[in-house]
């Protein structure tokens, strides 16, 4: 049977245009009802074999749900206890077109057979399909929908029972005069059975603050009046951002109708209008007499569980009195919020706070993130869940709560612990790191491993080549080796042999889709998250020595001067003749009395090494800084035992070295091959006020930093050298790295040629290429070059340029989540370091502010705050010179990059939020400095136990 | 990325159809008089008329005549109702032109135009409404109106859209919702009892690999066509022979 949809719509020229669509109407749609003798047979119905429970309904039953019980209660949903559930397209439909990730959830239920939910196309099917009214809302006609098929489930299959469930009053009104049988949620999940801990997942739409109070906050407009508003440029579109250091103050990032972007700020509880940190928001811009300054002060919000609203009262008339005082040149745009267009909500991680009756029924959830108000969870396992990390999502904030109402989660595991901080790390950066599901794992080869005939045929035998690796201590991924031989008296043959990850993950497969999600192999302190399983990542693809193993290899052929006369990429089957670190390598470069092959190799590849350095250095590429650590661990407590600048030899940059020749020479055969498809790597010039602070304190040193190309900025940057304080030049390198933009994948055909470049490196085309065990990008980029050199085929996603896009947004994100984690797990592991320790440590100042300065503690990799006076006052013994950037205390002046020691302890009062507190010791300030402590900080030996897991980050920037 | 999928995990398209289910077609032949032949044809919601003129003297140039074959003169047009906006101009742009030509093309592959020479053969195509599939639909209809008016044809010459859904299932005869929603669309002209490709034509590249499964769903969907059209012609000229007594004759035996 057919019928047809018509609506009209608006289109963008604003003429009204008629659509006519056509909707088929089935009759072989099965009921999804295992017993059903009406339907069709079909196989793929499994019988319900759970019973749904409720002491409310005296008998098993089909659950259907209502559209607003899915997009509430999914964290519900996702519990076991309710099976048997039917849910109509009508619904779904709804779900995906208002919220997508719950969509995907519900997707993921659906797929679990365990739980037995039925998707029920009723809107196809003939019987159960009813035509919209003229003038019935689109809400209404799909409760009208959803009560339709009840009654048809009903007639169709007389034996079995149905159980609508909506929190819709009306619509409950309506199901029960249709003989209905209907339930809100809250009602049917306080009558199952074992309901505790389900009842803590509720989420409360209702507002279950039965206050009697007033509203405080004002009303947001409503979805057509924003509209409206934004359409005749009365208000902004963007997204609120709150401070991190008052609570009561935010800004919201809008485009100006040019597409200037422009920060508007929003203060106070009538200003911020429960926006969350996220949220795409409303703002309405004020006149130019009321903008106020950014305030520089610090507020937290020390609400209470049953306080009100009297403290946020106070503070706002605190905030309010500072504006007087105001230069009107520091005024910028101010507004407010004035309605919210899509909340950004997710998942929360945190603590609950600590005051208050713990077994109460209302607790406050404080989030680790400062930036996301504190939210009211209602929960009947209060004492426990405070000594547990625990992760909280909001529901909804009404207009007289001063913070938003949620439901609890799950717990995370006890609070301090180091597994539950690695497990808030992960979660905060949303790195995926469940165990590798069955059906991944299914698409391991089988041990024992063996090279067949067919493999040795298909790839180049090297395994006569001395190839040898080089890598960190202790690393277990091994995914590059090398080899040098000489061709004649001046020419040399170079190989780069990368493991052949390719060869194991196949397109498509369970394996192949999990890789792409996890992107990156993420690096914590004491724990690695692989993208691959262990089985790949540390044994069948890693090149370990003396093993027979397939890899990719790229093979240059290289005169002694560094000129590369041609280059060659094959499949190939090699034996690494030993895996060395970098100290091992170095010591063998040095010892000169060494002289097999290896050693010889490993010397001319260090001579090659150099020249191409030289050669990139002269080209403009940047040599950067970044402060890194790494931390031994004691390998029993897994505590951390010391901190320490990584280590770095001459062999790491050879290896760095031919690995950049390496990805620059597959970067071209792959573009040339696949103009419209090769996954490439960018690192767009940053826009020159990105430089400013750097220029402002090379100006203060009485250095020229010139910006305006890398090569002039890599010049001055060698040029910036002062005998006195060598450290200057790391600093201000240090500082030139903070002026960078990220470096990103992107599939060739999106952008013009010209946006290829790779500013950092200073070369025209780059990729990734040699760490396909830990990054996704080079797996594709292994597939794109074996196309190109004829060993394996094509499928359709590769050359796909939408997909490659998708995949490349996805890696960027998750490559700098994984940065992110890895910096919070290393911040945490330096905090734990810390615990009970109070240390003198040399540091150099790296900025100075108006209160305080930033002090950079090279040995740790730290920077942190040295204040010179109480927040909002002026400091008893510092002058403050804005022209010069120095603070003045009698003839001491503190300049930037000016060495200095500080007394470092760790502050541990806020649970979730330990931070260094930095006391001055050298220069002496009398009443301000400390005495030297008595005992000099010294190094802890190195003999003891050390976890080096981590130490293969390598620097994200290339 | 779009949020509607072409085919959703249930295996339904948008409008309720599977992945291999046609639209429904209707279609009628000797609707006009005054051609020599003709067809109203409706594949969906797309609409078509088709009228035949000829075999006939060569009209203008008779530089054109053939001495061993009848030329098949195609014009296209579309209605200016026939979309969603109002077209401007009925015929003579650039898409209509294309079409006109890939529907001679097609044609010539069926018409025995070596049993006419120095004559000519007119098909005019109008559509009135337009909801994807378009040019199939013109090919179908000018097959039912050659037909009707009692041209000698090899076979019929049918025509099919398929894409590729989610890139990865293929599904036959391409709605215009579907066509927006983005896709690669395949059109197939086919004599789907030699199973013979007269003409293809692609909107988008897609993966070599998946072109097997699209191209032989497409050539599905015009045996299927052809199969319906055929049922068509035979009941018309039942309908028409009954008019003459034939059938009653029939009846009799």
């Amino acid at each position: 049977m057919l019928t047809t949809k018509i609506f009209i719509r608006k289109n963008r020229a604003g003429n009204f245009l008629k659509n006519i669509r056509e909707h088929y109407l089935r009759d072989d749609i099965h009921c999804g009802i295992s017993n059903c003798h009406d339907c069709p047979p079909n196989s793929n119905i499994s019988p319900a074999t759970h019973e749904n429970k409720c002491s409310l309904y005296n008998f098993n039953h089909y659950l259907v749900l209502d559209t607003n019980v899915i997009l509430h209660q999914m964290d519900l949903l996702e519990e076991d206890a309710m099976c048997n559930v039917i849910i109509l397209n009508t619904v779904l439909e709804e779900v995906k077109h208002r919220n997508l990730p719950i969509y995907k959830r519900l997707n993921n239920i659906m797929e679990n057979t365990d739980r037995n939910f039925y998707l029920f196309p009723n809107n196809f099917h003939i019987e159960c399909y009813i035509a919209q009214d003229k003038l019935e809302v689109i809400n209404d006609y799909n409760d009208r929908c959803i009560r339709r098929a009840c009654t048809w489930y009903m007639q169709h299959v007389p034996d079995a029972k149905f159980v609508l469930l909506t929190d819709d009053v009306a619509n409950r009104q309506l199901a029960a005069e249709e003989n209905i049988y209907c339930c809100s949620v809250e009602n049917y999940v306080a009558h199952l059975e074992n309901c505790g801990s389900l009842q803590d997942k509720l989420a409360h739409h209702d507002g279950h603050s039965i206050s009697k109070s007033d509203d405080i906050f004002p009303p947001h407009l409503t979805t057509l009046e924003i509209h409206k508003g934004i359409k005749e440029n009365k208000l902004y579109q963007g997204v609120y951002h709150a401070s991190r250091d008052n609570f009561l103050e935010g800004y919201v990032v809008v485009e100006e109708s040019d597409g200037t972007p422009m920060q508007i700020i929003v203060q106070g509880r009538v200003g911020q209008n429960r926006a969350v940190q996220g949220d795409v928001v409303a703002v309405e811009l004020f006149n130019v007499k009321e903008w106020t300054a950014p305030s520089d002060l610090v507020f937290e919000d020390e609400g209470l569980v049953e306080s009100g609203v009297d403290e946020v009262l106070r503070k706002e008339a605190e905030l309010n009195v500072g504006k007087g005082k105001k230069e009107a040149e520091d005024r910028k745009p101010t507004g407010r919020v004035v309605g919210v267009i899509r909340r950004k909500w997710r998942q929360y991680c945190g603590i609950l706070q600590q005051d208050g009756d713990a077994s109460g029924l209302y607790q406050l959830f404080v989030p680790a993130e400062k930036r996301v108000p504190k939210i009211r969870i209602q929960t009947r396992q209060g004492v426990f869940l405070r000594t547990q990390k625990i992760v909280v999502t909001i529901d909804l904030w009404p207009r007289h709560s001063r913070y938003p109402e949620g439901h609890f989660v799950r717990a995370l595991g006890a609070i301090g612990d180091q597994a539950t901080e690695n497990e808030v790390v992960l979660l905060e950066h949303e790195v995926p790191h469940n165990q590798f599901s069955e059906q991944v794992l299914k698409c391991l080869p089988k041990l024992p491993w063996i090279i067949t005939d067919a493999d040795v045929e298909a790839r180049v035998d090297l395994r006569d080549i001395d190839i040898c690796s080089v890598d960190p201590p202790g690393c277990t991924d091994i995914d590059d080796a090398l080899h040098c031989r000489p061709l004649t008296k001046d020419t040399f043959e170079v190989g780069v042999h990368i493991a052949d990850v390719s060869h194991f993950i196949r397109p498509g497969t369970a394996l192949d889709v999990e890789a792409a999600n996890r992107a990156t192999t993420v690096y914590l302190v004491n724990k690695r998250i692989d993208m691959v399983p262990e089985l790949l990542s540390s044994n069948l693809c890693s090149l370990r020595g003396g093993e027979e193993r397939f890899a990719f290899s790229c093979i240059w052929e290289i005169d002694k001067n560094a000129k590369i006369l041609n280059v060659r990429c094959h499949k190939s089957i090699i034996r690494s003749r030993k895996a060395m670190t970098y100290e091992e390598a170095q010591i063998t470069i040095d010892d000169k009395t060494k002289n097999d092959s290896i050693a010889i190799s490993l010397r001319n590849l260090n001579m090659l090494a150099k020249i191409l350095k030289r050669k990139r250095l002269e080209n403009g590429a940047l040599v950067l800084a970044s402060p890194e650590v790494k931390i031994h661990m004691d390998s029993e407590t897994m505590e951390p035992l010391d901190v320490e600048v990584k280590k770095l030899f001459e062999t790491n940059s050879m290896v760095e070295e031919f690995m950049l020749l390496a990805n620059i020479s597959v970067a071209e055969i792959i573009l040339e091959a696949f103009p419209d498809c090769a996954m490439l790597r960018r690192h767009p010039e940053p826009p020159v006020s990105n430089f400013d602070p750097l220029i402002k304190v090379g100006k203060n040193l009485g250095f020229d930093i010139k910006v305006d190309t890398g090569k002039h900025l890599a010049e001055s940057l060698d040029e910036a050298v002062n005998a006195n304080n060598p450290y200057i030049n790391t600093m201000l390198r240090i500082l030139a790295t903070r002026c960078m933009m990220q470096a990103v994948y992107f599939p060739s055909g999106i952008y013009e040629k010209s946006n290829f470049f790779h500013y950092g490196l200073a070369v025209p085309l780059y990729t990734h290429f040699t760490s396909p065990i830990r990054r996704y990008a080079d797996i594709i980029v292994h597939r794109l070059l074996a196309v190109t050199v004829g060993s394996d085929a094509t499928y359709p996603d590769l050359l796909d340029k939408q997909k490659s896009k998708l995949l490349c947004n996805n890696l960027n994100y998750r490559n700098r989540m994984a940065q992110y984690a890895g910096r919070a797990s290393v911040a945490f592991n330096t905090h734990l370091f810390f615990r009970n320790k109070v240390q003198d440590e040399e540091g150099y100042i790296l900025c100075i502010r108006k209160n305080a300065v930033q002090i950079l503690i090279p040995r740790y990799g730290l920077e942190c705050t040295l204040y010179l006076a109480e927040k909002g006052q002026s400091s008893a013994y510092f002058q403050y010179d804005v022209e010069e950037q120095t603070q003045k205390c009698g003839d001491i002046t503190l300049h930037a990059f000016d060495p200095v020691t500080v007394r470092l302890s760790l502050d541990s009062s806020n649970v979730q939020h330990e931070k260094f507190v930095l006391k001055l010791v050298h220069p002496y300030i009398e009443g301000f400095s400390l005495p030297p402590l008595n005992v000099p900080s010294k190094r802890k030996g190195d003999s003891k136990n050390k976890n080096k897991s981590h130490e293969k980050r390598k620097k994200q920037l290339h | 990325m779009s949020r509607k999928e072409l085919l959703s995990k249930i295996g339904l398209r948008q409008d309720g159809r599977r992945a291999e289910e046609l639209r429904r077609i209707r279609c009628k032949l000797g609707v006009f008089t005054q051609p020599d032949g003709s067809a109203y044809l409706e594949q969906g919601l797309t609409k078509v008329l088709a009228a035949v003129y000829g075999p006939h003297q060569v009209r203008g140039g008779r530089s054109k005549a053939q001495h061993d074959a009848a030329i098949i003169n195609c014009q296209f047009s579309m209605a200016v109702f026939s979309t969603g906006e109002r077209k401007k101009r009925p015929r003579g742009d650039r898409k209509s032109t294309e079409i006109s030509i890939h529907l001679h093309q097609a044609l010539l592959a069926a018409v025995k135009v070596e049993l006419y020479p120095w004559s000519q053969i007119d098909v005019y195509v109008e559509v009135l409404h337009a909801d994807g599939g378009v040019f199939p639909a013109c090919v179908n209809a000018a097959t039912l109106a050659l037909i009707d008016a009692g041209i000698p044809l090899k076979e019929y010459v049918c025509a099919c859209t398929a894409s590729l859904a989610n890139n990865n299932v293929a599904m036959v005869d391409i709605s215009n919702q579907e066509e927006t929603l983005g896709g690669p669309v395949l059109t197939v002209v086919a004599l789907p009892m030699s199973a013979k490709i007269v003409h293809m034509e692609m909107s988008q590249r897609f993966h070599l690999d998946h072109l097997p499964k699209v191209l032989n769903l497409a050539l599905q969907g015009c045996k299927d066509i052809k199969a319906i059209l055929d049922d068509v012609v035979r009941q018309h000229v039942k309908d028409i022979g009954s008019s003459t007594g034939w059938s009653q004759t029939n009846r009799k035996q």
